[in-house]
């Protein structure tokens, strides 16, 4: 890009995101904040939905159209384990725990045998989701739960202008933030995390290297579903699991994966604020047509960055 | 991934599931034709030559069946399977021979339900009660147009990044239907949409109503077997299996798939106009994601390599959604059917069709072992 576009774009893009941000602080300061506190919370549960999504695409090439289904699963098992033990620690652990083993089974009982068919296995998570939203729906029917975190992280807590904020999204914002750092450390300090990434840059040379490639897929699945499940229960806290709740997070992490650019960690955190903060402005400022600014958005990115916002064209 | 890395591994996996990948091209099969020197050129000849006992039997059974079936199957499964299998072969249309799997056909035929629903007179204010053959043609068109533009924008992307577009194209629609109240009526959509009457013959009853489906269903197999044996589909096809050869002859890769996108937005918007004739209402729940998945599970549960497959997996479909109950109850569809595509997607290389293949090839070699029998089966397939 010459630097003549690069200012064009910034100037394009920035000069009325900033006239709407000294608008929005101008008129009403305590719910321009709010929203976009409320956005970040959000874009941090897209995040955490969307890294493993992107991981998984990245090293396999495998559109996991069952990653919602893992996200709920991961909820209500965590939920069940929650209520049994009374501690909202080993809900979170189950959840993670039991969506990483379920992707685990996936990987090595199904998608090890389709190495090579993407079309194929799309089409096998999106029937894999059907059964498992409907087996989902069956056990646990189509009551609403919500689940209680320990006192410490359940309040509010107090801030300048918005006043009052409930402390556990800004525990969920830190947490992601701290996912977030984990995963980059993952990926780019350990030697599994290397694999990955040569990988996902050429998976032939990584198996002639010598690695056993499917013992990096299985780890990175069992990774990406585990994230999903981690992801169900820390937004069951936040918002609350209902049958649903799979479709809106597997579109999420679809639109925020095609923002910020397929197998990109990076891209799934840029895409997943770009998406989340605009979801909530929508949702504030007007509410009609707020699904209009996410599709506007990817429309955007699509029409003149096809590869997404931090996407290779290898 | 770069264009190189798709056809890579596109490649890779077309022996075993070869929706996209390099098929012999259908030759014409010579056969001496009975009437003789006389009706020998033209296209009644090529007709006679193409023509078999099983094509006209399939003919009559359709013409036959609502006369000995109850009114009850000839609307709700006969009509019905006709109308989503005229969606559902838009599909086939893109997928099985353009090589682009949209999952946005159902919305292009709900924004054709809606755009009916709002010509025509409903139950609701909002329509504008204009006469119904302007209201259909309208909703025809902009469908149409719809259906270009979503495929304007996704064949930018490859693949199975079409398949997350088009997705999220096709939810991104049914949450602003859902959520917009001055155009689409919000959650509730249009109840009580008019079917026309014309001639004094209610459409909507279900004689009628099926041989219109009928009607619609064999112009639309019609065109599309046409379209796949005209340049353009050939064109077409050549495109899915390379397109960078295409490209490199001198074909314009991009106008191709669009206007193939095109085609399939007329076809699903002829689809919408019959499925809100049918339920007589159109609302955000038949955009929704069960929907745009449900068009796809046809298409796939009968086969993408001939155009009579989503009618077959469309009466697969419905029978299943009705029977149901029978089955596993009326909860567990989801279930059920999620089952059947799965298991069709992990032992069929192409659903229903791809199982009679192999099931003919399999009595071939069983009772033909004579020394021709070799070279019949390579002729035939």
């Amino acid at each position: 890009m010459t630097r003549f576009w690069r200012w064009f774009w910034v100037l394009a893009l920035g000069v009325p995101a900033a006239a709407f941000v000294v608008w929005g602080l101008a008129d009403n300061a305590k719910l321009f904040l709010s929203t976009a506190l409320n956005g970040l919370t959000l874009a941090a549960l897209y995040f955490l939905v969307a890294s493993g999504f992107t991981l998984v695409f990245g090293l396999m090439r495998n559109v996991n159209l069952a990653h919602g289904s893992l996200y709920l699963l991961g909820a209500y098992v965590g939920y069940v384990v929650g209520e049994w033990t009374g501690s909202w620690l080993l809900a979170v652990a189950a959840g993670f725990a039991s969506a990483a083993l379920f992707g685990l089974v996936l990987q090595v009982a199904v998608f090890r045998f389709m190495h090579g068919e993407d079309l194929r296995q799309t089409l096998v998570t999106i029937g894999l989701s059907i059964m498992m939203a409907d087996v989902l729906l069956w056990k646990f029917g189509g009551e609403i739960y919500q689940f209680d975190p320990p006192r410490a992280i359940f309040g509010r807590t107090a801030l300048p202008i918005v006043e009052v904020y409930p402390t556990y999204r800004l525990v969920l914002l830190a947490m992601s933030a701290a996912i977030g750092v984990l995963l980059w450390w993952f990926l780019n300090r350990t030697r599994v995390g290397m694999m990955i990434r040569a990988g996902v840059d050429d998976r032939g040379m990584l198996a002639a290297a010598g690695v056993n490639v499917q013992f990096v897929f299985a780890v990175t699945f069992a990774i990406g579903a585990g994230l999903a499940g981690f992801a169900g229960v820390m937004g069951g806290t936040a918002l609350s699991i209902a049958p649903g709740e799979d479709t809106r997070y597997q579109l999420a992490s679809l639109v925020v994966v095609i923002v910020g650019g397929m197998g990109s960690v990076v891209g799934a955190a840029i895409g997943a604020i770009l998406i989340g903060v605009a979801e909530q402005f929508g949702l504030a400022y007007a509410p009609t047509y707020s699904v209009v600014f996410t599709f506007v958005i990817m429309a955007l990115v699509l029409a003149f960055r096809p590869q997404g916002i931090l996407g290779r064209r290898a | 991934m770069s264009a190189a890395d798709w056809r890579k591994a596109m490649n890779a996996g077309a022996g075993r599931y070869a929706w996209t990948a390099a098929r012999p091209a259908p030759r014409p099969s010579p056969r001496p034709s009975p009437l003789g020197e006389v009706a020998a050129t033209g296209w009644a000849a090529w007709v006679w030559g193409r023509v078999r006992a099983r094509h006209v039997l399939a003919l009559l059974a359709v013409l036959v069946y609502p006369w000995v079936a109850t009114p009850f199957f000839t609307y709700q499964i006969g009509a019905q399977a006709l109308a989503l299998g005229l969606i559902a072969l838009s599909l086939t249309f893109l997928a099985g021979y353009g090589g682009m799997v949209s999952l946005a056909q159902m919305t292009v035929a709900g924004i054709a339900g809606y755009m009916y629903a709002i010509f025509a007179t409903s139950g609701t204010d909002i329509s504008l009660r204009w006469p119904w053959g302007l209201a259909v043609v309208l909703a025809l068109v902009i469908a149409t147009i719809c259906g270009t533009l979503i495929g304007w924008f996704s064949v930018r992307t490859e693949g199975i990044y079409t398949i997350m577009i088009t997705l999220a194209i096709g939810v991104a629609f049914y949450y602003l239907a859902q959520q917009n109240y001055s155009l689409f009526n919000g959650f509730q959509g249009f109840q009580s949409v008019m079917t026309p009457a014309v001639g004094g013959v209610e459409l909507r009853a279900p004689l009628p109503f099926y041989y219109l489906a009928l009607f619609w269903a064999l112009a639309g197999y019609f065109v599309v077997a046409y379209l796949l044996r005209a340049p353009f589909g050939v064109a077409l096809q050549g495109i899915r299996d390379n397109p960078r050869r295409m490209s490199a002859l001198g074909f314009n890769v991009t106008a191709h798939r669009v206007a193939a996108y095109s085609v399939a937005g007329l076809i699903a918007a002829v689809g919408g106009v019959l499925m809100v004739w049918y339920n007589g209402l159109v609302s955000p729940g038949s955009v929704g994601t069960s929907w745009l998945i449900n068009i796809l599970i046809i298409a796939v549960l009968g086969g993408m390599r001939h155009p009579i497959g989503p009618f077959i997996g469309a009466v697969v479909f419905v029978l299943l959604q009705n029977f149901a109950v029978d089955l596993v109850g009326r909860e567990r569809f989801n279930l059920l059917i999620g089952g059947v595509f799965l298991v069709i997607v992990l032992f069929s290389s192409d659903g229903l069709l791809g199982w009679w293949a192999q099931g003919r090839q399999y009595m071939k070699t069983q009772f033909n072992r004579g020394p021709g029998a070799a070279l019949t089966q390579r002729r035939r397939q």
